[in-house]
């Protein structure tokens, strides 16, 4: 197991060193292993950082009702078997008092400390409250499509597919929404999931607190290439960062209506880039520059506009671009 | 789709629909296993019909099956259906299982084809599997409980299994003629929206699902009347068994939970059928309605899959510790507290669409609650445990494995009810390892616990204790195997659904996840193994059939097999456990001073014109046979009319021979010496258990 020993690995590791029980928790280190940026339990991010210690901190809780059944199923069973006449057996006796209060009470007191944290975190993760911090967030646009997802940078006039980049420790705030059928946006290194859906605009606020690259992913299954859906969520250097704006304003091609009518198109970023990319972009990464303004309103508000979009021009859609019949 | 695609004779049904020819087109790997499938249906029916033909078995089929009103009858035939659905689902499991084992960068089968297994996989289990076999049980054993000789509605019983039976049959053509949904067993919109899937697969999943949903209300309000108004004289609410119970909160559910699916499903045909726009993208539809409307059906669904379950392991945890159950009222006050909170946590699965922290708060924390009515059941059953003298019969190692690997479910349940951490893993592998540990030892190993407890009242042999252990601990180790590593790559980020995937980290975990997958295989074959050698030694396994595990409810106070009437007498309760208090006073062993005639409903030919009407009339639906759709409805309207023109006569058995059959009886399960002037001491334990045992 690689990584930093943060503050939260550090309480994680005690605590599972003290009660060492719960198959779950004991898991972990193995689940871990999974690879640089893949998961949450390799947090590269203050959110994800909190989301794995509540993973941790209610199943430590919730140990407290579950154990008790763990150990007494078999102990009980083993105790009370037909063939040990020397243990008591009381046909008729059916209810205790004391009992009841037990099996009512313990639950109830659980539920209710878990209540309070899942209150107190619940609003504290909240994913549309914006990071606290000395920087001004960075404002990303997020646009679904089958099967790949367009970054729009506003501030900059860029957008990219197959690639989101920000500075470390700066927050990212991301406005979603989708362009085809519904879909999750999740990059878990950094932070949970939201939905993106067409006509609507969801949002995330993420932030990374070391350099490096996550693996970002739509979690709502949407068709054939739904598992080609990935991109890298790369977190940098301020120099890099902008180094980075740079070589995408330069080397980039025109976000226009007939670049974005391929992007419209059922297909996985590779086969984007086969259509779009140059050699100076990345594999499975399309850059673009020249982004008009308003460019993400204009996706959503169209599902607005009062009248329905036939299937010909609907991104995702099967009949996508193909003539218009008459129905 | 275009008009030029359409036949008005065929609809849209071509020759590139038959699936059975798909490897003749494209022979691959993935498409011999399409075919396969396709070609193994096929010829599992018509082996069918053959043998059927060959041992002149139709008109006994017609005229002691499918006509029949008899309430255990109807339920073994949902339970034959529920097993043979169960295989199915099961193979599709292992092929998934087989293909992410062998998921990395590729693997066999295309991601279209990963995508049906999934979805018909998911409707299967639930709608065809888990909702037959409750029904079934519920249908066999209900009555029997409460001293009932029918449930309220035969004829209605009858319909809603046609109902069933049809939508089962869709999913099954769907396997031969064309493509399944690939939405998943939810079908969210806009994805199976008609632009984005035009064929035949979600409309195959509407209707099979919508013309089932209507059998399963119908059964639910079916049972709340029996079990309101046909309870033995004397039964008051607070003597039924806790099968009975949780049959009725189950029953409730249904009732209530089934009309949102039908009118999301109905909604969802309109988009697609007529150009309405409830869920498309534009001109208003939205698709967060179809999902709440969905988990407004789909919470309390859970609940209507579990409570069942609950109620077989109440029921056997006291017949096997010899014991009467602890805290009967507190389980009847935890059964009707989570059919009350079943109703609001639905929000719970789409913690991720964007509303605000209270609502997800609020959301989250009714979640947890349910899980303290649910944790003091499981008190309840080990209360029920202590001091008692537990056999470890077949329905009792699954029990015992239920609570072992419930309550880990049920702390996976409270994570996932925290939105700071659903948000992580919401729609991952640990999602569906989660769901999967409440349903397979929640509900599943209470079917199959029930089905291995009251075989013997139905049949009237008892089932083979080996092979039935063998598959007890087969299903345990399978389930352990199959879902445990399916929690680590879903917290490794592995999202559900996903055909393929490009992180070597995976890959072992899938390997034992497959590994397990065999385990379940072979569960099922030792099911297969233990009904075959329990017929072939049924002679030996009579013995002590009527009452083989000296039970305490009043299903056991009949011969087994049952007969149609079920009791020769209406018996009179004054307490729980009636059928024990009978056995303790003696009373269960005296004969009434006279029997009368009995009347019981003639048979029907409803139920079958319903499931053939009704298969009839989904498949014009789907492959849009206008004229095969607006047939079939006609003609299943008409017979319904037909009938309410008709007067059923009904059978009469004679008192003669429910007095023959009343003593033939009592010779069997009389204790020695026994007359009815002196009641000896009753048999204890030892001597009432001529079962032997494996252990």
């Amino acid at each position: 197991m690689r990584g930093r020993a943060g503050p939260v690995r550090a309480i994680s590791n005690f605590k599972r060193r003290t009660l060492g029980l719960a198959a779950l928790v004991a898991a972990l280190p193995a689940v871990a292993c999974a690879g640089d940026g893949t998961s949450f339990l390799e947090p590269a991010g203050p959110i994800a950082a909190l989301q794995k210690f509540h993973l941790i901190q209610i199943t430590l809780i919730s140990l407290i009702v579950v154990l008790p059944v763990l150990v007494l199923v078999p102990l009980l069973a083993w105790r009370y078997r037909a063939s040990n006449t020397s243990a008591r057996y009381m046909p008729d006796w059916d209810f205790s008092h004391a009992l009841e209060y037990v099996m009512w009470l313990v639950p109830v007191a659980v539920v209710a400390v878990l209540s309070v944290y899942l209150w107190i975190d619940t609003h504290k993760l909240d994913p549309y409250k914006q990071i606290a911090s000395a920087q001004k967030p960075l404002q990303v646009e997020v646009v679904g499509l089958d099967w790949k997802w367009l970054f729009i940078y506003p501030e900059f006039h860029i957008a990219t597919v197959g690639q989101m980049a920000f500075p470390k420790d700066r927050p990212v705030a991301l406005k979603l929404t989708s362009d085809t059928v519904m879909q999750s946006f999740m990059v878990s290194a950094l932070g949970g999931q939201i939905y993106d859906m067409p006509g609507m605009v969801t949002k995330l606020n993420l932030q990374a607190d070391r350099v490096g690259s996550f693996h970002g992913v739509n979690t709502q299954f949407t068709g054939d290439g739904f598992q080609d859906q990935t991109f890298t969520a790369m977190s940098m250097t301020n120099k890099d960062f902008d180094a980075w704006v740079a070589k995408v304003q330069k080397d980039g091609i025109a976000l226009n209506e007939a670049s974005y009518r391929v992007l419209g198109h059922r297909s996985t970023p590779d086969q984007v880039h086969a259509t779009l990319g140059t050699p100076q972009m990345p594999q499975q990464v399309v850059y673009f520059n020249d982004v008009p303004s308003g460019f993400f309103n204009k996706v959503v508000m169209k599902y607005t506009s009062g009248k329905a979009i036939p299937a010909t021009r609907q991104p995702g859609a099967v009949a996508y671009g193909q003539a218009p019949v008459g129905e | 789709m275009t008009l030029t695609d359409w036949n008005p004779i065929l609809g849209r049904l071509t020759l590139q629909s038959l699936d059975p020819l798909k490897a003749v087109f494209d022979p691959t790997v993935n498409n011999f296993i399409a075919s396969g499938a396709a070609d193994a249906v096929v010829v599992g029916a018509l082996l069918g019909v053959v043998l059927m033909t060959k041992y002149r078995l139709w008109k006994p089929l017609w005229n002691n099956w499918l006509t029949t009103v008899d309430h255990k009858r109807i339920g073994v035939m949902y339970i034959v259906l529920a097993l043979v659905m169960l295989v199915r689902g099961v193979v599709e499991a292992v092929l998934m299982r087989a293909q992410q084992a062998d998921g990395l960068h590729g693997g066999f089968l295309s991601a279209d084809h990963f995508a049906q297994l999934f979805s018909t996989h998911g409707t299967i289990m639930i709608f065809f599997m888990a909702m037959p076999f409750l029904t079934g049980l519920i249908n066999i054993v209900v009555p029997l409980q409460i001293g009932a000789r029918d449930v309220s509605f035969p004829m209605l019983n009858s319909v809603s299994l046609g109902l069933t039976v049809a939508g089962a049959a869709l999913v099954m053509i769907s396997l031969v003629l064309g493509d399944f949904s690939t939405g998943g067993w939810t079908g969210y919109p806009p994805y199976t929206e008609a632009a984005f899937q035009p064929g035949v697969g979600p409309d195959y999943w509407i209707w099979s699902l919508g013309i089932a949903g209507l059998g399963s209300t119908l059964t639910g309000l079916n049972f709340i009347v029996t079990i309101y108004k046909e309870r033995a004289p004397g039964m008051k609410f607070m003597h039924m068994p806790m099968f009975t119970w949780t049959a009725l909160c189950t029953a409730i559910l249904l009732v209530f939970a089934m009309p949102p699916l039908t009118v999301c499903a109905v909604m969802l045909a309109l988009d697609r059928y007529a150009g309405f726009h409830f869920f498309t993208n534009a001109l208003g539809g939205n698709m967060m309605n179809f999902a709440n409307m969905l988990w407004l059906f789909g919470h309390p669904e859970v609940y209507i899959l579990i409570l069942p379950a609950f109620g077989v392991f109440s029921e056997i945890v006291s017949t096997f510790s010899g014991k009467r159950i602890y805290g009967y009222a507190s389980l009847v006050l935890a059964t009707m507290c989570i059919a009350v909170l079943s109703f609001t946590v639905w929000l719970h699965h789409f913690f991720t669409m964007g509303q605000d922290a209270d609502v997800n708060a609020a959301f989250g924390i009714a979640t947890m609650l349910i899980g303290i009515p649910t944790g003091v059941k499981i008190f309840d059953w080990l209360a029920t445990i202590y001091r008692g003298r537990l056999q470890f019969t077949v329905p009792m190692v699954y029990m015992l494995s239920f609570m072992m690997l419930f309550v880990i479910g049920g702390l996976t349940g409270i994570i996932l009810a925290n939105p700071t951490v659903d948000f992580q893993v919401h729609n991952t592998l640990f999602l569906v390892a989660h769901f999967h540990n409440m349903l397979i030892p929640g509900l599943l190993f209470g079917m199959l616990a029930g089905y291995n407890y009251w075989f013997p009242k139905v049949f009237g042999f008892r089932l083979n204790e080996k092979w039935g252990h063998v598959s007890a601990y087969s299903w345990t180790i399978g389930f352990v195997l199959a879902f445990f590593p399916l929690y680590a790559v879903g917290l490794m980020g592995m999202t559900r659904r996903t055909v393929s995937y490009t992180n070597p980290a995976f890959q072992p975990w899938f390997q034992i996840a497959l590994a397990g997958g065999f385990f379940v295989l072979f569960a099922l074959f030792s099911m297969g193994m233990q009904l075959y050698v329990s017929i072939r030694d049924r002679d030996l396994l009579e013995a002590g059939a009527d009452d083989p595990w000296n039970a305490r409810t009043l299903e056991w106070a009949t011969p087994s097999p049952v007969p149609a009437y079920n009791f020769a007498i209406v018996p009179t309760v004054d307490s729980r456990d009636a059928y024990a208090m009978a056995k303790a006073s003696g009373a269960a062993y005296m004969s009434p001073a006279r029997f009368n005639n009995i009347h019981l409903p003639g048979k029907t030919s409803l139920g079958v014109v319903t499931a053939v009407g009704g298969t009839a009339l989904g498949f014009g639906l789907v492959w849009h046979m206008w004229w095969l759709a607006i047939l079939s409805l006609v003609l299943v309207v008409a017979a319904f009319l037909a009938r309410t023109f008709t007067e059923d006569e009904g059978v009469t058995i004679p008192s003669g021979i429910a007095r023959r059959d009343f003593d033939a009886w009592m010779k069997r399960i009389r204790p020695e010496g026994w007359s009815d002037d002196t009641a000896p001491e009753m048999p204890g334990l030892e001597t009432a258990q001529p079962m032997e045992h494996a252990e």
